[in-house]
């Protein structure tokens, strides 16, 4: 349903301007001198009346000819169909008005300012609908950036991970108490860095990293000697700001789909530095081409994508590759130095 | 009498816990360890033991498919971290299922399950495939098929699988000039097949769309479908019109 009969106030609202609208139009008639005050008001009240609701339809037309992703002769040709359909509508309708009034001959001086106000008002309402469709969308591009946060906060702990981890602790326990005790320590520091993040929009590289770091540390002693990390990373990056948690599912996701699928286990490689004032990160890892098919497949990196997008817009991109058993994901965005 | 076991998990970790439990409770003889899907068909096939206790998301092979290769009688415990959809799964016919990480008290209960149902000869209920079938998610196809020749245990992509065929209790891959048998019934596979890449054109046939060359009238009733490798499989009246609504009338 057109968004106008979402509530009574805007419709009145839109009423109330074809009301004044009409009574603009009575004196335009007038003015060629053959019609009177309440002739006049006869045939545009009813007329206004009736064109409010053709210059509604662009809406359905606007919507299924976007801005920007339509062609423009295609779009062009369309709207200026309908407008000159919507136009011989009201031709016609003031016509029969004049007519069954019997004032016919004398509507027809003003004929020629009728055609072009016709057409002008339903270009008019043609543009506004455009700029309508623009407010609705970016109004749900906000909803989306906010389901992305939303999303990305809500996955930072994977049950999986953390389960896994309790019960390495639990095997440690008996057979190694000292490494037990650490495992809690390190588990514990990276639960307590990702409790805080939920308020904040930006944290610093320096912190990200970090995280990655202690999640990394959790996962080596699961892992053993399968699990092997090798980080090059620029001291410049540190201070660039970053969407909490961007890092932490390139890094989930090459464990999960990586090292966990090979027998041997393998490498995890992190790189980041700054590129023409944008901090580019790179993580490789060897994975098992032929490994089981995962059940969650891509979900944190679908994440990380949008939250990219939704934050940077064009200024961002997460590229993946594989190439024989080696994936890797490279992802760059803006580095801005203080928080946005 | 011990039950002799064997414990499958890639992390060293949670072998260890449970060699620690088991050691403990004492009534388990642990056979094998072993690291990955590939060795725990193996050891399974050569040890013949009473018990399995396999972890889900492993290298080379995962639970399900390990649990597709193995010939019953053995017990299979299952020990995971986290996974709702197995969950389901466990339900229906594995002997238990102990979540990570598990108590000696749920390990002992576990263990009385075992026996219980090792002592009681009634045949389960649901066949290992049709169970994995059961675990899948929703809406997610099968990427391969995993077959056991012997010891061997050959992977088929889908991408490579030309036709199935129903042979009695069994099915009949076909892939590269080769076949494969499986204990799997042809409704079950083809419950687990991408409907848009594979149809059922007769009983005992399933084919790979991108497999067919040409379909030939045979009989008055009934056609046949030509495979690039030349192979024909019998298409019946509603596999006909099946493959007209996925290739178009031209075929």
């Amino acid at each position: 349903m057109h968004p106008i009969f979402r509530n009574t106030a805007t419709l009145s609202a839109y009423m109330g301007l074809w009301t004044i609208l009409a009574a603009a139009l009575a004196a335009l008639m007038r003015i060629p001198g053959d019609l009177n005050w309440s002739q006049a008001l006869s045939i545009s009240v009813p007329l206004c009346l009736l064109y409010a609701f053709v210059c509604l339809t662009p809406w359905y037309i606007c919507r299924a000819l976007p801005l920007g992703s339509a062609q423009v002769t295609r779009l062009l040709i369309n709207q200026l169909a309908a407008a000159v359909l919507a136009c011989t509508l009201w031709i016609g309708a003031a016509r029969l008005l004049a007519f069954t009034m019997d004032l016919g001959p004398r509507l027809n001086p003003a004929v020629p300012q009728l055609v072009v106000l016709g057409l002008l008002l339903y270009l008019m309402s043609v543009a506004l609908h455009y700029a309508l469709l623009a407010v609705e969308a970016s109004r749900e591009a906000a909803v989306q950036t906010r389901d992305a946060e939303l999303r990305a906060l809500k996955s930072q702990i994977n049950p999986h991970f953390l389960f896994n981890c309790l019960n390495s602790i639990s095997a440690l326990t008996s057979s190694d108490p000292v490494r037990a005790r650490d495992m809690c320590v390190l588990l514990s520091d990276f639960l307590r860095k990702t409790l805080g993040l939920g308020e904040r929009a930006s944290i610093s590289w320096r912190e990200e990293l970090e995280l990655a770091r202690t999640y990394l540390e959790v996962e080596q002693v699961r892992f053993g000697a399968r699990l092997k990390v090798e980080m090059q990373v620029d001291d410049g990056c540190a201070d660039c700001q970053v969407p909490p948690l961007v890092l932490q599912p390139l890094i989930e996701n090459a464990i999960k789909h990586g090292i966990a699928t090979m027998v041997e286990g393998g490498t995890i490689r992190l790189e980041g530095h700054i590129e023409d004032g944008r901090l580019a990160v790179r993580v490789e890892n060897s994975f098992d081409p032929e490994a089981p098919s995962p059940r969650r497949h891509g979900l944190g990196l679908r994440n990380v994508r949008d939250r990219l997008r939704t934050r940077f817009g064009d200024a961002a991109h997460l590229h993946l590759a594989a190439e024989h058993d080696r994936f890797s994901a490279e992802m760059v965005f803006p580095c801005h130095k203080t928080i946005s | 009498m011990k039950l002799r076991a064997i414990i499958v998990d890639d992390e060293e970790l949670a072998r260890q816990i449970l060699r620690e439990y088991l050691d403990k409770a004492g009534e388990v003889e642990i056979v094998a360890e072993c690291a990955n899907g590939f060795e725990a068909v193996k050891a399974v096939g050569e040890l013949r033991p009473d018990l399995l206790f396999l972890d889900i998301q492993m290298p080379k092979l995962d639970g399900f498919e390990v649990l597709e290769l193995i010939d019953p009688p053995v017990a299979v415990i299952f020990v995971t971290a986290y996974d709702q959809y197995a969950l389901k799964a466990f339900d229906a016919a594995a002997v238990d299922y102990l979540l990570k990480p598990f108590s000696t008290d749920r390990l002992a209960k576990a263990l009385e399950r075992a026996r219980a149902l090792l002592s009681d000869p009634q045949p389960r209920a649901l066949q290992a495939s049709d169970l994995a079938a059961a675990a899948r998610p929703p809406g997610q196809m099968l990427e391969r098929v995993v077959v056991k020749d012997g010891t061997r245990v050959n992977i088929i992509p889908i991408a490579k699988l030309d036709y199935v065929e129903a042979q009695d209790d069994y099915i009949a891959l076909h892939s590269e000039k080769k076949h494969y048998l499986k204990q799997q019934t042809i409704s079950s596979i083809e419950a687990q097949l991408d409907p848009a890449r594979f149809a059922r054109v007769h009983r005992s046939y399933i084919v790979n769309l991108e497999r067919i060359a040409r379909i030939e009238p045979y009989t008055k009733d009934s056609r046949v479908a030509v495979l690039q490798d030349g192979s024909q499989l019998p298409v019946s009246r509603s596999g006909y019109t099946k493959l007209k609504e996925l290739l178009g009338e031209n075929i």
